[in-house]
C-alpha cells in the first residue's frame, strides 16, 4: 500500500509533559483517516506538527514524500489545513479568502478564477459568497475553511476537530460533504475528532490516541470486531455485589464499571439478557435498567484505557 | 515571483481592512483636527511665535502628520496580536511564503493606510494657513511612506512579542505617549534643558517630524538629508528587526 503521511517517532515534549509520545503512524493514500481520542489526548500538536507549524522534539514525518522538518515548504504545498479554531477575517468575503489562499500558495493566475468559482460550487455559499464573513452561519464558515484549504489541489487536506461546536444538522451536512470529497478528487483526508460517531461513520482508519500515545490503529470494523463483543450495560441497587458474583459467569469476558453502569462484554448478547436479569434476581439483586448494544468506537476506546472518550485525557 | 505576490496578497488585504473599517479612518482624521484646531488655536493664543507664518498653528502641523502616522502605523503593526487571537494569522504562517515576506507585506499595508491619512492632512494645510505646493505634497508623501513603514516595523516588532491586547496600554503608555510628546511635535527641540534633548534625540520620530517641518515650513532643526537618512535607516532596521523575529519565533506566534 502507498502511504501519504508516515511519522517515525515522532515527539512532542513540554518540559516534562510529553504531549505527543514517539508515534508511528502511516496514512494509506486516498484514505478518510481519523484520529480519535479525548481532549487533551496530543490530537492537535500532531497535527501542528504535521502541518510544520510546531517542531518535533525528536523524531520526524513525511508528507507526500517531504520532510516535515527539513522541507516545511513542500509539505505546506502539499496540504490544506483547517484549523480547529476559526481562522478567518470577519471583513473580507467568502470570495476574497479563496482569492487571497490561491495567490499565497501560487496557484497560476490563469486557472485560478476557475478554481475559486469550483470551489464556491462545492462548498454551496450561495450569493453569500461576496458578503462579509462576519455575516455567516458556523457551517458556512466550517465550509469555507474546508473549500479554502482545496483551492491549491492539496494532496493532503488536514481537519482538526472540522465539527466541533456545529449543531447536528451541519455536522452531517459536513460529514456528507467530506466523504463526497474523498471519493471525487484524488485526496486523502487527514481528521482529528473526539466524536466517535464521526470517527466511525467517515474514516476508513482510524487511530486511537490517548495521553500522546497511538493505543491502536484500524478500519473501524475490524476495531469492533476486535472487541468480539456486544456490551450489556446493567444499572443494579447492589453494584458491588453483582460484579463479585458476575466474575463467575463464563459467558461474561470482561466486566467493566464506569460509576453506577456496569458494562459486560460478551458474545450474541441479545441471547443472554434474559439471563443476567434471572441471575441477578435469584442473588437478591435489583436490576434498574438494562441494555444491549452492539460495539462502538467508545467500546474500543473504554477496552483499551478503562475511561470513556469524554473522560479521558 | 511567488514571494512577491505573496507580499502583495498581504498588502492588499491589510488595506482593504484598512477602508473597510470606515470608523477608523474618520476617527484618525477627526482627531488631528482637534489637536490643531483646539490646541493649536487654544495655546497659540498665548505664546508669540515669530518666524513662522501662521504660528503655533503651523508649527504642529507637522507634529500632528507625525502623530497621526504615529497612530496609526504602531497599532496597525500590534494588530497581529488580533489576527492572532481571531486564529487568522495561522491561515497566512502555515501558507508556503517566507517570514520577511509576511512581514513586507504588513508594512507596506500599514504604510498604505497611513498614507491615506497623511494625503487627507495635507489637503488640510489651508485649515492652519500653510501654504502647499505640488514640490512640497510630494516630498511629503515620500516622508510619510519612510516614516509609516519604520513604525509599523516597530508595531511588528512589539507584537511579535506580545501574546495579548492586555499589554495595549503599556504600549500605549511607555512607547506611543512618550515616542509622540519627545519628538517635537508640539515644541521646538532647539535650547531644551539637556536630558531632555537627549531624549529628544533618541526618539526616531523627532527626526520624522523634523524632515516633514523643513519640508513643509522650511523651518528644522537638522539639515533635511541628516534627518531622511536616519528616517529612512529606522525603517530598514525595524523591519530586518521584525523580518528576523518573525522567522525566529514562528513558533510562539501561532
Amino acid at each position: 500500500m502507498e502511504y501519504i503521511i508516515e511519522t517515525h517517532d515522532i515527539t512532542k515534549k513540554y518540559n516534562d509533559f510529553t504531549a505527543v509520545n514517539s508515534i508511528n503512524l502511516k496514512v494509506p493514500k486516498n484514505s478518510v483517516y481519523g484520529v480519535l481520542g479525548p481532549n487533551g489526548a496530543g490530537k492537535t500538536t500532531l497535527i501542528s506538527m504535521l502541518c510544520t507549524i510546531l517542531y518535533p522534539t525528536s523524531g520526524t514525518a513525511t508528507v507526500n514524500g517531504y520532510d516535515i522538518v527539513k522541507n516545511p515548504k513542500d509539505v505546506r504545498k502539499s496540504i490544506g489545513v483547517v484549523f480547529q479554531s476559526r481562522s478567518l477575517d470577519d471583513i473580507l468575503t467568502g470570495r476574497e479568502h479563496l482569492e487571497m489562499h490561491a495567490s499565497l500558495y501560487g496557484v497560476p493566475s490563469e486557472v485560478r478564477k476557475e478554481r475559486i468559482e469550483e470551489v464556491l460550487d462545492l462548498i454551496a455559499l450561495g450569493e453569500k459568497a461576496d458578503q462579509y464573513v462576519k455575516t455567516y452561519s458556523g457551517g458556512m464558515k466550517r465550509r469555507l475553511e474546508i473549500g479554502r484549504g482545496l483551492i491549491h489541489h492539496p494532496e493532503v487536506l488536514i481537519l482538526d476537530e472540522p465539527t466541533l461546536g456545529l449543531d447536528p444538522q451541519t455536522r452531517e451536512s459536513i460529514w456528507k460533504y467530506v466523504n463526497e470529497l474523498n471519493k471525487k478528487e484524488d485526496i486523502t483526508v487527514l481528521m482529528t475528532t473526539h466524536y466517535m460517531e464521526e470517527a466511525d461513520k467517515l474514516c476508513d482508519e482510524v487511530a486511537i490516541m490517548n495521553l500522546g500515545n497511538i493505543i491502536t490503529a484500524d478500519s473501524p470494523i475490524n476495531l469492533k470486531r476486535e472487541l468480539k463483543a456486544d456490551t450489556i450495560t446493567i444499572r443494579v441497587d447492589k453494584a458491588d455485589k453483582f460484579i463479585q458474583e458476575a466474575e463467575k459467569l463464563d459467558f461474561i469476558k470482561e466486566i467493566f464499571r464506569i460509576d453506577s453502569e456496569i458494562k459486560l462484554m460478551v458474545e450474541r448478547g441479545e441471547n443472554l439478557v434474559a439471563e443476567v436479569v434471572n441471575f441477578a434476581n435469584n442473588n437478591k439483586i435489583f436490576v434498574n435498567s438494562i441494555e444491549l448494544e452492539h460495539p462502538n468506537l467508545e467500546d474500543v476506546f473504554i477496552k483499551y484505557t478503562g475511561t470513556t472518550i469524554a473522560d479521558g485525557g | 515571483m511567488a514571494e512577491l505576490e505573496g507580499i502583495y496578497t498581504i498588502w492588499l488585504r491589510e488595506t482593504k481592512r484598512y477602508i473597510r473599517y470606515r470608523s477608523r479612518i474618520l476617527t484618525s482624521v477627526v482627531t488631528p483636527l482637534l489637536w490643531l484646531l483646539i490646541f493649536g488655536t487654544g495655546l497659540g493664543s498665548v505664546i508669540r511665535f515669530g518666524g513662522i507664518p501662521g504660528g503655533y498653528k503651523a508649527f504642529i502641523y507637522p507634529g500632528i502628520i507625525g502623530q497621526t502616522i504615529l497612530f496609526t502605523a504602531v497599532f496597525s503593526g500590534v494588530s497581529v496580536i488580533i489576527d492572532r487571537q481571531y486564529g487568522f494569522l495561522k491561515e497566512i504562517l502555515v501558507a508556503p511564503i517566507t517570514r520577511p515576506s509576511i512581514v513586507f507585506g504588513k508594512a507596506l499595508g500599514i504604510s498604505t493606510g497611513s498614507l491615506i491619512q497623511g494625503v487627507i492632512l495635507l489637503f488640510l494645510s489651508f485649515v492652519v494657513g500653510v501654504q502647499m505646493t505640488p514640490l512640497i505634497f510630494v516630498a511629503s508623501i515620500g516622508l510619510i511612506i519612510l516614516i509609516s513603514i519604520g513604525l509599523a516595523g516597530l508595531g511588528l516588532l512589539i507584537a511579535s512579542f506580545t501574546d495579548s491586547m492586555e499589554g495595549f496600554n503599556l504600549i500605549m503608555s511607555f512607547i506611543v505617549l512618550p515616542m509622540f510628546l519627545l519628538s517635537g511635535a508640539l515644541f521646538p527641540v532647539i535650547g531644551l534643558p539637556s536630558v531632555l534633548q537627549a531624549a529628544v534625540y533618541l526618539d526616531p520620530l523627532t527626526y520624522g517630524v523634523d524632515a516633514l517641518r523643513q519640508v513643509i515650513l522650511g523651518h528644522g532643526a537638522l539639515p533635511l538629508y541628516l534627518s531622511t537618512i536616519v528616517v529612512a535607516l529606522f525603517a530598514v532596521a525595524t523591519i530586518l528587526a521584525s523580518a528576523y523575529l518573525f522567522s525566529k519565533r514562528e513558533q510562539e506566534l501561532m
